[in-house]
């Protein structure tokens, strides 16, 4: 059960929270530098519409996006670090925290939400990269844990939705062992035989790749994400040399077999629904 | 009293300095015997000892980074010879190649001289080089997907026939470089953290040097974690941390001190299990009793865990690592609030 449940059909997130540029009527592409019109872009689902760059979309809007008729029950919105180790770099965490949460209004980088997907029950949980940076702490991987919980135990199929530059360090290793919490609890999905559809947006990275993100039975990723584990500055310094053009992009993974599919934002729910379709046959009979 | 190890660290450097001057002294008695002199010798001798005392008892977390990868240290293949016998290494993940960075095999464990009883097990450990070609060779203990997929092949073929499987921790972390990138570093490791939860036999894991982040709990899943008491582990290397969220590479004590990265950090935080104490200096100043404490402790873990039902076993894990993690859950009063059961 969970710890509080809002049944409101769907959360209206002002766009102007969505993205991270100043506010204005127009946006100027991080991609192509072409300049669009606010209004338009989130006609599109906050892709370019001249380069097909793909903006951060929050949990919430990913949620609306997927649903059925935008209907969806949220978990999980309440849950708050307690800075373990109270840590301190230039900032003390919680100031960090408090930051985060007054610029996003979450309380951590994940929630978890409950809905239908072509008339499938399901389990998404999804991450928010404003969030700092879409770390990996304590909250994120109970957040994650609960959702998979939630779908092994109503027998749902599962789609996370992953946006992360990796583990939270302020957390130390309590944020490197979530990806061990949230792993051991994907195992018990997998043996019930419920599926898992795995997201992958720009960025996934780090610690967050090397646990769920790359545990699905299906693999989906936006376009041009950046996917990896260790990040292009660190491999350039192994290196001693320039990285190939595309590399750690949605493309690259495909390309190397790591990936399914590459499906645009506009697709996305009707490929996820018609792979449950295919998934689920004999259940929904 | 044993003498300060050849490359002594930096933090060590009073005790060396005060060591020669007792040599010295003592040297001199050895010419001219005198009362003073026996006199002057006892007196620094027992400075020596306090402050011998006062360094290795009050050692800094950055202190114990460095004791983690000073040279000396025993890595995993000298853990493995001194209490298993007859160790057969087993190369290869069957789908790329072997790596060096981890070694993976079946032995004989040697419980038997620990109270317990000796019996095959599979090990696999990440494995360091001593001098420099070996280092290379060993790339630094930073494994490649290959390391991690060979591990999981010998984990496999452990729970097949039934064997406990113990995993040594010591390595700054996965290889950053393209082909480990292109080859699927991160699903190398996802993999084996989502099968080593359900690998139906016991699993000790034992942090014996450098426990960095995804690159060393990628053989670190099971149902008893030990750590050497100069060991570290975390999710990110003090000098990263410094780099990244103090933007300079100066900070890397402050980020050692805040990641809280020590055996006695992590053990109140349920991350750990058991310390394995480690002889004053660290490991390499006494490695025999270093690997009778540690073959001793490995001993009791394995104890603990036979007869398990697999399925007992596996919940017990599970619950293990679904425990870790601290956070509180705070009322949204503008929320309808049902309470949890």
């Amino acid at each position: 059960m969970a710890w509080f449940r809002r049944t409101k059909a769907g959360i209206n997130t002002e766009l102007n929270d969505q993205i991270d540029v100043p506010k204005g009527h127009w946006i100027k592409c991080k991609e192509c530098a072409s300049t669009v019109n606010r209004r338009e872009l989130q006609r599109n689902l906050l892709v370019c519409s001249e380069c097909g760059y793909h903006f951060p979309m929050s949990g919430m809007e990913y949620y609306r996006l997927l649903f059925d008729d935008a209907e969806f029950e949220v978990f999980d919105t309440n849950l708050v670090s307690q800075d373990p180790l109270e840590f301190t770099d230039r900032k003390p965490y919680p100031k960090r925290l408090a930051e985060a949460h007054r610029k996003t209004g979450l309380t951590d980088a994940a929630t978890g939400a409950m809905g239908k997907i072509g008339g499938h029950p399901t389990s998404i949980t999804a991450m928010d990269f404003k969030f700092i940076g879409g770390s990996m702490g304590s909250v994120v991987g109970e957040v994650i844990s609960r959702a998979i919980k939630r779908a092994y135990t109503q027998e749902t199929p599962l789609v996370i939705i992953t946006q992360s530059g990796g583990a939270r360090m302020m957390e130390g290793a309590l944020s490197l062992m979530q990806l061990a919490k949230t792993s051991a609890h994907l195992t018990r999905l997998h043996d019930k035989g419920l599926p898992l559809i795995v997201v992958l947006a720009n960025p996934t990275t780090g610690g967050v790749t090397a646990s769920y993100a790359m545990l699905g039975d299906i693999h989906l990723a936006e376009p041009g994400a950046l996917i990896g584990f260790a990040g292009p500055r660190v491999i350039r310094e192994t290196m001693g040399q320039d990285l190939p053009e595309g590399f750690q992009r949605s493309e690259f993974l495909k390309e190397k077999g790591f990936v399914d599919q590459i499906v645009s934002r506009a697709e996305m729910k009707s490929r996820i629904s018609q792979l449950l379709d295919l998934l689920l046959e004999p259940a929904a009979g | 009293m044993a003498k300060t190890q050849n490359q002594p660290l930096e933090f060590e450097r009073p005790l060396l300095e005060l060591e020669a001057k007792l040599e010295e002294m003592r040297a001199l008695r050895g010419d001219e015997p005198s009362a003073d002199l026996n006199e002057a010798i006892g007196k620094l001798e027992s400075r020596f000892h306090e402050l011998r005392q006062s360094i290795y008892k009050n050692l800094t977390r950055w202190q114990r980074v460095q004791i983690a990868r000073h040279p000396m240290r025993p890595y995993s293949l000298d853990h493995i010879s001194a209490w298993t016998d007859g160790f057969q290494e087993l190369h290869g993940d069957r789908l790329f190649g072997d790596d060096p960075a981890m070694v993976a095999g079946l032995t004989t464990f040697k419980g038997g001289r620990y109270g317990y009883k000796d019996r095959t097990v599979a090990i696999v450990g990440q494995q360091k080089g001593r001098d420099t070609k070996m280092r290379k060779y060993r790339r630094f203990g930073m494994s490649n997907p290959e390391g991690y997929r060979k591990a999981l092949r010998v984990m496999r073929m452990a729970a097949k026939f039934g064997k406990p499987v113990i995993c040594l921790l010591d390595t700054p972390g996965a290889f950053p470089g393209l082909e480990a990138e292109e080859r699927g570093q991160a699903e190398a490791i996802a993999r084996n953290l989502f099968e080593m939860a359900r690998l139906p036999v016991p699993i000790v894991v034992v942090v014996i040097g450098e426990g960095a982040s995804g690159g060393a709990l990628g053989i670190g899943v099971g149902d008893r974690i030990l750590m050497m008491e100069n060991a570290w582990y975390s999710v990110i290397s003090p000098e990263s941390c410094s780099s990244i969220l103090w933007r300079s590479w100066d900070y890397k004590e402050e980020a050692a001190r805040g990641l809280k990265l020590t055996a006695p950090d992590l053990q109140p935080l349920g991350i750990i299990d058991d310390i394995i104490a480690e002889p004053l200096g660290g490991a390499h100043h006494d490695p025999e009793s270093a690997f009778s404490a540690t073959g001793k402790a490995v001993a009791k873990a394995l104890a603990e865990l036979d007869g398990i039902a697999p399925d007992v076993l596996l919940e017990q894990r599970l619950q293990k690592f679904d425990a870790m993690g601290v956070f509180e859950s705070v009322d949204t009063p503008e929320e309808d609030v049902v309470s949890g059961s």
